[in-house]
């Protein structure tokens, strides 16, 4: 690991867990460590450096560069001290003639095949072969290359064979053979870490070389996914990021927090002045344990992108260009107008979004905009249209809102379902973890309508894949509860102490109805009940159960009956309450949670307490000296629909893009364009902006002080890196708008609003700036009670108190196929875009994915003569759009499936309006459609280009 | 070279015989190679998918193994042997008049496909040096001579 900048010691090889201790001499001076350690670390943990190449505390030992050479006295040789694990009593020597001279015999040959261009290399001051070299006091090299692999001709001039071109294909780092030592470390960072095995070492001998996929690949065209974990472990130059080739290497460094998904990594902004240099996967990061994949990694540009807006913003109407304004002015005219709507429609006629995508600190001042400052309750967010039933199922279940466990966790599950999610894709640093763990023996089982990656791929294989048609994964998920309950699988014994017995036999009867067996769900469903049943014994009976799940899940009309059914068979099998167990909802923003967490919602203030609760409100109103409304407030396809009523004026929308995001594109966009005022804070002009009449430019994550909150209810530090490129923080801009507005805001720095937050929220009771310094990271709840936070939750009993049982009777959603609409359109995402792509669109990124497209079965393309590459039109009874065709096995006959990253694409102008009974969640994964071959881009799609040129046009400075 | 489709039949019944056995891949390779005369790399991703491993495994498996072929040898395979107990004994002269013969050079094939030449580093035959193999049969004591053995 290249860690100059504050060196972060790597000690070699990976921390040894067992408990037992081994007392061992190195040197001369005693070490204890757990069994199991090699000699390596365990000199490294005494302060003696080793020697070493081919080691990183990130890998297995390995034992070929043959430099960690020590010692062992009454031992023969001299053995690697990477592959030796230690032993009592023994006693070892690092350093004397011997060793001396063999590591110098060594390093000479090592450099005898590698040219010494150190300074113009762009790991000059960074290099490991560098500092081997200093360490082993390498003076002189007695060979003379003659075949070597770093010349690209010989002094006569004919091409050596044996010399490789640099092989530049990834946007994001460059792999040079000539400067390769073949200690393999990529090649294992590749299998160990990341898990996708893009990497090999070709040939044999003096003939080895590192060998991204097969013969005739490159970095791009080989499996390699990008997630860095090769560049960060080489030792030399050999992979390297083009920014470090282009920049030199940074000097100083800032750990943050990833601002993609909800996983949250934990990195190292590396910068030199204020140009940032590089992103790199933080080791002690609890949640990516020192891994990443390509978006945090590498995939930051967006935040110098030339389409960022840095100035505010106004126009009277959408329909006129946009006028770059000061910061004042901006605020005066926002204030105005929306003082105005409210003068003449009333206390409700305004509301706000806060953004998943923002800090905790953001989120909590946009809600109080609306609760302290507008009066009303109308404040929602993205977490609506995502992880909404997640909140509701589990809070109803168990008590809290909230995933059961960490990220950890997973290295001690045995039996992982993953339903509705795709990890490898939408949460891949996780996903990593989790192969991890399934390549050591753990079983899968997939719930998807999609052959995802997880299902079969190198060194993974599902026990079983369960490919539901979309829209029945209550009716599996009862069914899998169904064969414990009957065949008796279940955990009683947890059951009778954790849980309402009275309630569970009430569920058990219900379930045990032959009419929820696999056998009669099947013409529904479409999985095989004999793989259903296998896949539910599975789950009960070999050992630790985890469930983690995904927006296959929440976004259904039964969203919350599914999040409710998973909860269910985890307290059937007694599945949570310790390491390896629990229900995991992958959340899909970086802050969704913490956006929750902080009263997002117009029915619940801070800490999931509902307004209507007298107490609550209290406590809330002598801190903010204001009455607040007790009755909630609207959701935002309330608003929206009250929008086209009439009834609703106006919207500050906090970092999110409700037209793209949101179903049934065309409902927003009229629901935005009646609306009187639109203010839109983001980093670029949106697609929502097209129909705004004040932009406030907002700030990234490198630009700030805050804090997100993870899947793992894990509260991390975002820093500020740089300062903000358009003069304010988003906090400060929400601030200035509520002073322009006439409130009595003063906050200097965030700190003092997660103090306030604390003050008023018991789960966040003990959650303070030193704290998160001091700890690194912690998780809610972090109060009185525990004080050092709750990495695993409900362990000695419910939040709620007894575990609830719900019936979870299946209804079929109102969105049906027929003749007009004979199949069924599901969304996702892909591994190099996020969300609607605003980001990542403006990024590198785009090799990967330049536009969305439509995955259709060979059998449902053939009868419709749809070829590989075509246009074709996707149309429901919403509207239609058109994309081309990618002809695939992955999804079932009868199911087509897209993403939607691409504004050009809209694949929201397709989904409905129908949502979860519950929490409004939009049934995005469940369309009916119909595919047919198009020419090109639709009517609409040209109209909504069209608009969007003439909506974004700036004029020019007077 | 055939292309893929031509193949891939053919690999799924080499992939059925032999996946019960415990690390396939070597059998699976060698099986390969007896059908087509070589391990194409077109076949290579079908071999990975069905043993869950990656393209790139394979890839550094098969290149490991100096004797599966990308491409199709002559029909007659010479190797001589370049190891130091042959050297001492002039393998180095056989191996120049070999090639003159031949007119080829390591690794090529004569164009009318009749032989292929190749180095190969010890056959076990050090008490006959120098020694050479021609379609897997041992010839001690060689010299320019063993082209006959791969006249036709």
């Amino acid at each position: 690991m290249k860690d100059f900048i504050i060196p972060d010691r790597d000690f070699g090889t990976p921390a040894a867990k067992s408990k037992q201790m081994v007392t061992l001499t190195i040197d001369g001076f005693d070490v204890t460590v757990p069994e199991g350690t090699s000699i390596m670390r365990a000199a490294a943990e005494a302060g003696i450096t080793v020697p070493k190449l081919c080691a990183t505390d990130s890998l297995e030992a390995f034992g070929s560069c043959r430099l960690c050479l020590v010692e062992i006295e009454g031992r023969n040789g001299t053995p690697a001290s990477c592959t030796t694990p230690v032993a009592p009593g023994l006693k070892v020597h690092t350093q004397n003639a011997k060793l001396k001279q063999l590591r110098r015999g060594v390093m000479e040959l090592y450099i005898s095949d590698h040219p010494l261009d150190c300074l113009t290399c762009a790991a000059n001051g960074d290099c490991e072969l560098q500092d081997m070299a200093g360490a082993v006091g390498l003076r002189d090299v007695r060979y003379e290359a003659v075949d070597n692999h770093f010349k690209a001709k010989n002094t006569s001039g004919e091409a050596n064979p044996q010399w490789l071109p640099k092989d530049d294909s990834n946007p994001y780092f460059a792999y040079d053979p000539a400067k390769c030592i073949v200690c393999s470390r990529c090649v294992r960072a590749c299998e160990e870490v990341q898990g996708t095995f893009a990497l090999t070492i070709e040939g044999r001998g003096f003939d080895s070389r590192v060998s991204f996929g097969a013969k005739t690949d490159n970095a791009l065209a080989s499996d390699c996914v990008s997630c860095g974990a090769c560049v960060q472990a080489c030792p030399t130059a050999t992979l390297t990021e083009k920014s470090i080739i282009d920049i030199g290497t940074p000097e100083r460094s800032v750990i943050t927090t990833c601002a993609y998904c909800g996983v949250g990594c934990s990195f190292k902004a590396e910068l030199r002045g204020d140009e940032l240099v590089r992103m790199t996967p933080y080791k002690h990061g609890k949640a990516n344990r020192g891994h990443s994949c390509v978006k945090g990694r590498f995939a930051y540009g967006y935040a110098s992108h030339k389409d960022r807006i840095l100035s505010p913003m106004i126009r009277d109407s959408i329909e006129d260009p946009w006028k770059e304004v000061s910061w004042a002015e901006a605020m005066a005219f926002a204030a105005s107008r929306m003082k105005g709507i409210q003068e003449k429609y009333g206390r409700q006629s305004v509301g706000v979004i806060t953004s998943s995508r923002c800090t905790n600190e953001e989120a909590y001042l946009v809600q109080k905009l609306t609760r302290a400052v507008f009066m009303n309750n109308n404040t929602d967010t993205c977490a609506r249209v995502c992880h909404s039933p997640t909140g509701y199922g589990l809070g109803q279940t168990f008590g809290t809102s909230a995933g059961t466990q960490d990220f950890d966790s997973v290295e001690h599950t045995d039996v992982v379902i993953i339903i509705g999610a795709n990890p490898t894709d939408g949460h891949p640093v996780f996903a990593s973890r989790l192969k991890k763990r399934l390549r050591k023996g753990a079983k899968l089982i997939v719930i998807d309508p999609r052959r995802i990656d997880l299902v079969d791929g190198p060194h993974v294989k599902a026990a079983h894949h369960l490919p539901v048609r979309p829209g029945t994964n209550v009716a599996v998920v009862t069914a899998l509860a169904h064969v414990i309950v009957t065949e008796g699988l279940m955990d009683e014994a947890f059951i009778r102490e954790r849980c309402d017995w009275d309630e569970f036999q009430d569920y058990a009867e219900f379930v045990s109805q032959p009419n929820h067996s696999p056998e009669a769900t099947e013409l529904l469903t479409g999985v095989k009940p004999a793989d259903l049943r296998a896949a539910a014994r599975l789950f009960a009976t070999g050992g630790n159960g985890a469930i983690y799940y995904g927006l296959g899940v929440t976004e259904h009309s039964q969203g919350s009956t599914t999040v409710i059914g998973i909860a269910n068979l985890a307290m059937l099998t007694g599945n949570i309450g310790r390491p390896g167990v629990g229900v995991n909802p992958l959340r899909g923003q970086n802050n969704v949670q913490g956006s929750c967490d902080m009263g997002s919602f117009p029915h619940e203030l801070p800490g999931y307490r509902h307004v209507k609760n007298d107490a609550v409100r209290n406590v809330f109103e002598e801190m903010w000296g204001v009455k607040i409304d007790n009755e909630p407030g609207l959701r935002i396809p309330n608003m929206l629909d009250a929008a086209v009523e009439g009834t609703f004026k106006g919207l500050y929308c906090q970092g999110e893009d409700i037209l793209q995001s949101d179903p049934d594109t065309k409902h927003v966009s009229a629901g935005l364009a009646a609306m009187e005022c639109v203010i839109v804070h983001d980093l670029f002009l949106n697609e929502t902006a097209n129909y705004a009449h004040v932009f406030f430019p907002g700030s990234s994550f490198l630009e700030k002080d805050g804090t997100f909150t993870n899947a793992e209810r894990r509260i991390n530090r975002v820093r500020k890196v740089m300062a903000p490129r358009q003069g304010y923080a988003d906090w400060e801009v929400t601030q200035l708008f509520a002073q322009a507005m006439g409130a009595n805001w003063t906050y200097t720095h965030p700190s003092q609003i997660m103090d306030e937050i604390a003050l008023l929220t018991p789960s966040f009771a003990g959650v303070s700036y030193e704290k998160l310094e001091e700890m690194g990271s912690v998780q809610w709840p972090c109060n009185e009670a525990a004080p050092e936070g709750t990495p695993l939750m409900h362990i000695d009993g419910f939040v709620r108190g007894k575990g609830k049982f719900i019936r979870t009777e299946y209804v079929a959603t109102d969105e049906r196929t027929g003749p007009r609409f004979p199949l069924l359109l599901t969304t996702g995402r892909i591994l190099s875009q996020y969300n609607v792509g605003a980001q990542t669109r403006r990024t590198a990124n785009v090799v990967w994915h330049d536009e969305d497209v439509l995955e259709i079965h060979p059998h449902d393309a053939e009868v419709r003569g749809v070829k590989e590459g075509d246009w074709v039109r996707l149309a429901s009874r919403s509207g239609d759009t058109s994309l081309r065709a990618k002809i695939t096995d992955r999804v079932s006959p009868g199911v087509v499936y897209t993403t939607f990253h691409h504004p050009e694409t809209q694949a929201n102008v397709i989904t409905t309006d129908f949502s979860d009974w519950a929490t409004n969640c939009p049934e995005y994964k469940v369309t009916a459609v119909q595919v047919s071959p198009s020419n090109g881009p639709s009517e609409w799609q040209r109209d909504y280009a069209e608009r969007t040129e003439k909506s974004r046009r700036i004029l020019a400075a007077e | 070279m055939l292309d893929s489709a031509d193949h891939s039949d053919r690999i799924a019944e080499i992939l059925e015989a032999h996946q019960h056995l415990e690390g396939p891949l070597l059998p699976i390779l060698h099986a390969v190679q007896a059908a087509f005369g070589h391990v194409p790399q077109s076949v290579l991703p079908q071999i990975a998918k069905a043993l869950n491993l990656s393209k790139a495994e394979v890839h550094g498996v098969v290149t490991f193994y100096h004797d599966f072929r990308e491409a199709p040898a002559g029909r007659h395979v010479l190797k001589l042997c370049r190891a130091e107990a042959c050297q001492a004994m002039g393998a180095d002269r056989v191996a120049g008049a070999v090639k003159a013969a031949l007119g080829i050079d390591w690794h090529e094939t004569t164009p009318d496909g009749r032989v292929t030449l190749e180095p190969v580093f010890c056959l076990g035959l050090c008490a006959c040096g120098p020694a050479a193999m021609v379609d897997g049969r041992l010839i001690g004591r060689c010299d320019v001579s063993v082209v006959e053995e791969v006249a036709v």
